[in-house]
């Protein structure tokens, strides 16, 4: 197995994450998102899940990143960060955590070497077969998603709509 | 009979006003045509299906099979047994069906012209039709439970219907007292009732051979003797006669009755004319073979005696009392109670078919009076006071006819109304019953007092000069009152030929026979000179009244009674409805107020003593109890409550409510975790 | 290209998401931590579908399928409440956001 591939796009994907969460302008945060989204797209692609690839650049690059920006736009900071600054035992102890987590799981996976292994010949995942079993084994799921959607879709709205009240006060 | 359509479907005609007014219940007060179109198209269903029912029994009449059939289901289980109840349909239901649904069907249509003004029509409405379906209920209902339901919920709604102008203080009292004295009544039924299961096993009336009104159960009964010297039987149809007197208004229950005429008019004419007050004779009618059980030809039972002289005594001062009266509903109330007494006269001397023959021709022609009078009423703009009358008869020259052919049916007047031939039969029959005569002359004085009574009242309501107030001219009522009052006039004279002698075919029809034409039936002993006799007295009667009354009118309204003027103090007695009220007021309403002074005196010093000593040693042991907590246990908790809101406010200080530090925690928690299993697996691994 | 590689990356994921999480103050930025860490778990099912026994049955690829689609559902209210949010307390600052201090 081509081991650049895979490994380009897991660096770009990390790269853009880091950048998505460290750069001040939100808008630029966005357009990092997209970078790291399109990365594990493009791992998932590389990794012979090519219709995963494809529905990760299509909905997390295209739709989620887009809300993500109309939000951005909607809720203007101004400076906010700049008015209060991060404190130093704040982010220090925010960091601290977060690379304690990753030591952690990256020591259980360094020490169960059965997770060492070389992966097996990729399977051909054609888009018909994983239809066959969406509309047939995973119907279930597959509805109870699409109600899942449409509930969220509901509650987005009902939530974002104007507060009546929010005229008088 | 096999079990046709109508049979196992006769549950419908009392269903169906049953629907009408439960869904007349949850219409709004405006939608008052559709209330109106909903009760008066389930009645004319229920007439419909009851003429169904009718000729279904007519088909079957002198048949092979009984003319008799009856459902019945079960319906709650007690232990092993079930209570069954069941309907049924013979003659005599059939021909109650049908004169219910009709005379119903009449008086709901003039009610919409009766009650047009009134703001409460829909619940009128609601009302009549949950009378019709529960008075149809008890005619069908082939147990005494369901019967007795039936009869409860009649009751009930005789009680609404009665102080539906709630607001009028007199009717709420009338509708009180109407409850009340006929629950008096029902309370003997409701003994009997129970007597009756206790020893029969089963309420129902007819059950193949197994019903309490079947020669097995009867035998069993009349062979039983109680305590005090009668059987069973006759004391159960005693309990049972006591609800009939109560709904029927016989002496000494017949006080409610008059004052029931508070109500609307045609409610006077639907429930205390025609029909709920028959269902009283109805029941004795239904139940004659536990009455009857054991009679000679010729002789009389202990119940059936105590029934005559009831019905006798009943007819005879009810009917002195109506002569008195100067309200044009209370005159007509108490004809109803003296009918009410002939009926029970007719049917202790003459057996079920005499007493329900005139039960059937009396409710025609009393509805027709009743609505008659309702016409007039309305057409004098409420005003019932007859004195404050007369001459009506050129402002309602309709109402005047009808109302002329209602009181001569009333009256008995020889040969051409229906009054004639029933009221003959029942006087015949008395004249022939071995036990005593007296009934009979009691009878027949009553027939006499009400030919004259009712020509004193039409004398002073439609001839004369009118005496009200004279800017205000009566006027004819509308047609839909008309009409059913037409209608109600033309049975109250056809109806006579269903049970004249020469052609008995009411009587053959109730026994299930068919009926033959037999001239021979004139030719029974003492027939032809009862028949005599009646006529003479009926025409004494009218001749009296309209020597008084008619001859020389009343000038005004204020000038006393021609009676009174002839005999004053009897004149007063029998207007004051001889003293009942006054006698009740002062025996039972004082026995019962003694009752009630003794409880009280024995709740406040007997009673009262023990309750306040337990009281005492309550409040003693409390404030022992108090003491102990306030200073023992009470400390201690005191002490454990604020330690424990110190350390709640302790950790309230880590709930800052931003989400990150809680976010932190859980990493920092996992980080743990993680680092805990790390070091047991290690531990496991050396 | 090994099992254990892939999830170090996707661990990488995780922890970067989670550094967002805790550091950012802006709650758009929060929810963006959170994302990537379902990415990164998102991540694993793919890897342990290519790297089991039976590829062929595609487990992980339709658990990817039903993930995106919750996150997409996720993001969707979870963006809806962050301008309610704004437009009631007039800031997306989480550190201001303290209604539920004890």
């Amino acid at each position: 197995m081509n081991f650049a591939l895979p490994a380009f796009f897991a660096a770009l994907s990390i790269a853009g994450a880091v950048a998505a969460l460290s750069l001040r302008n939100l808008v630029h945060c966005a357009l990092a998102l997209v970078l790291a989204f399109a990365g594990l797209g493009g791992l998932y692609v590389a990794l012979g899940a090519q219709f995963a690839g494809l529905a990760q650049i299509l909905v997390y690059s295209g739709a989620v990143a887009i809300l993500i920006v109309f939000a951005v736009l909607l809720v203007r900071e101004r400076d906010e960060e700049q008015r209060h600054p991060i404190r130093w035992s704040n982010s220090l102890s925010g960091i601290a955590v977060a690379v304690l987590v990753f030591i952690a799981i990256a020591r259980i996976l360094t020490s169960d070497s059965s997770l060492h292994r070389a992966a097996p010949a990729a399977p051909s995942a054609t888009i018909r077969d994983i239809g066959t079993m969406m509309m047939g084994a995973d119907i279930l799921p597959l509805e109870i998603i699409g109600l899942l959607l449409t509930a969220a879709m509901l509650g987005a709205v009902i939530l974002a709509l104007r507060e009546r009240n929010a005229v008088k006060s | 009979m096999n079990a046709s359509w109508i049979v196992t479907h006769l549950w419908l005609i009392p269903v169906l006003p049953a629907l009408a007014a439960g869904i007349a219940a949850l219409l709004p007060q405006s939608r008052r045509i559709a209330a109106a179109s909903l009760a008066i198209g389930a009645m004319f269903g229920s007439l419909l299906l009851a003429l169904c029912a009718f000729t279904n029994v007519l088909m079957h009449l002198g048949g092979e099979e009984s003319a008799r059939a009856v459902v019945n289901f079960n319906w709650l289980q007690f232990g092993g047994s079930w209570l069954r109840l069941g309907w049924m349909l013979d003659p005599l239901t059939a021909v109650m069906l049908v004169m219910v649904t009709f005379v119903g069907l009449c008086i709901f249509i003039f009610s919409i012209g009766y009650m047009a003004h009134d703001a409460n029509f829909t619940r009128f409405f609601c009302f009549l039709s949950l009378f019709a379906a529960a008075m149809l209920g008890v005619l069908i209902s082939n147990s005494l439970l369901l019967l007795f339901i039936c009869w409860e919920l009649v009751g009930l709604t005789s009680y609404l219907l009665i102080g539906f102008w709630y607001q009028k203080p007199s009717a709420a009292a009338a509708a009180k007292k109407a409850f009340i004295t006929t629950r008096i009544g029902d309370l003997g039924l409701f003994a009997g009732m129970l007597w009756l299961s206790y020893s029969a096993g089963t309420l129902l009336f007819y059950d193949n051979g197994s019903g309490t009104m079947e020669h097995t159960a009867l035998a069993v009964l009349a062979s039983h003797i109680t305590a005090i010297g009668i059987s069973a039987a006759t004391a159960i149809a005693l309990l049972i006669f006591c609800g009939a007197a109560g709904k029927s208004g016989q002496f000494p229950l017949h006080v409610w009755l008059p004052d029931a005429m508070e109500g609307p008019t045609p409610v006077s004419a639907l429930i205390h004319a025609a029909t709920m007050v028959a269902a009283g004779v109805f029941l004795v009618a239904r139940v004659y073979p536990l009455m009857s059980f054991g009679i000679l030809a010729g002789g009389s039972t202990t119940a059936l005696t105590v029934v005559t002289w009831v019905g006798a005594f009943t007819a005879l001062f009810a009917a002195c009392i109506a002569v008195a009266q100067q309200d044009i509903k209370r005159i007509l109330a108490y004809s109803t109670v003296s009918q009410l007494g002939y009926m029970m006269l007719g049917i202790g001397v003459g057996g079920v078919a005499v007493g329900m023959f005139h039960l059937i021709t009396h409710a025609f022609f009393k509805a027709l009076l009743f609505l008659g009078a309702g016409s007039v009423i309305h057409g004098c703009h409420d005003e019932q006071d007859i004195r404050s009358m007369g001459g009506l008869r050129k402002y309602m020259p309709v109402t005047f006819a009808v109302y002329g052919i209602g009181m001569l049916a009333l009256c008995g007047f020889p040969l051409f109304f229906s009054g004639f031939w029933s009221k003959d039969a029942i006087l015949h029959s008395a004249s022939l019953w071995s036990v005593s005569r007296i009934p009979f002359y009691m009878g027949s004085f009553a027939a006499l007092l009400t030919a004259f009574y009712m020509t004193r009242q039409v004398a002073q309501v439609f001839f004369g000069k009118y005496r009200g107030d004279s800017h205000h001219a009566p006027h004819e009522s509308p047609a839909v009152m008309t009409v059913p009052l037409i209608l109600l006039a033309a049975f109250a004279i056809l109806l006579g030929g269903i049970g004249t002698p020469l052609w008995p075919w009411f009587t053959s029809f109730l026994h299930g026979e068919v009926t033959t034409f037999d001239a021979a039936g004139f030719y029974e002993p003492g027939l032809v000179p009862v028949m005599l006799t009646s006529s003479c007295i009926v025409f004494l009667g009218l001749g009296l009244g309209w020597w008084l009354y008619g001859s020389k009118p009343r000038q005004t309204a204020a000038e006393p009674d021609t009676l009174e003027v002839a005999t004053p103090w009897l004149f007063r007695v029998l207007g004051d409805r001889l003293y009942f009220d006054e006698l009740y007021a002062a025996t039972v309403f004082r026995l019962n107020a003694g009752l009630a002074i003794a409880a009280d005196w024995l709740d406040r010093s007997f009673w009262n003593g023990i309750v306040q000593t337990v009281i005492a040693s309550v409040i003693a042991l409390s404030e022992i109890n108090t003491t102990v907590e306030s200073s023992g246990i009470n400390a201690g908790f005191d002490g454990g409550c604020s330690s424990v809101s110190f350390s709640g406010r302790l950790l309230s200080h880590l709930q800052n409510g931003q989400v990150q530090r809680s976010l932190r925690a859980i990493g920092i928690a996992l980080v743990i975790l993680l680092l805990a299993w790390f070091a047991f697996s290690w531990s496991v691994k050396a | 290209m090994t099992l254990d590689s892939l999830l170090l990356v996707s661990a990488a994921l995780f922890a970067i998401g989670l550094a967002g999480a805790l550091l950012r103050r802006n709650a758009i930025l929060v929810l963006v931590g959170i994302e990537l860490m379902l990415n990164a778990a998102n991540l694993n099912f793919i890897a342990f579908w290519r790297f089991s026994a039976h590829p062929e049955a595609f487990t992980g690829v339709l658990f990817l399928l039903f993930s995106i689609a919750v996150a997409a559902a996720e993001a969707a209210v979870g963006l809806a409440l962050i301008i309610a949010i704004h437009r009631h307390y007039k800031t997306a600052n989480v550190d201001r956001i303290d209604r539920m201090k004890g």
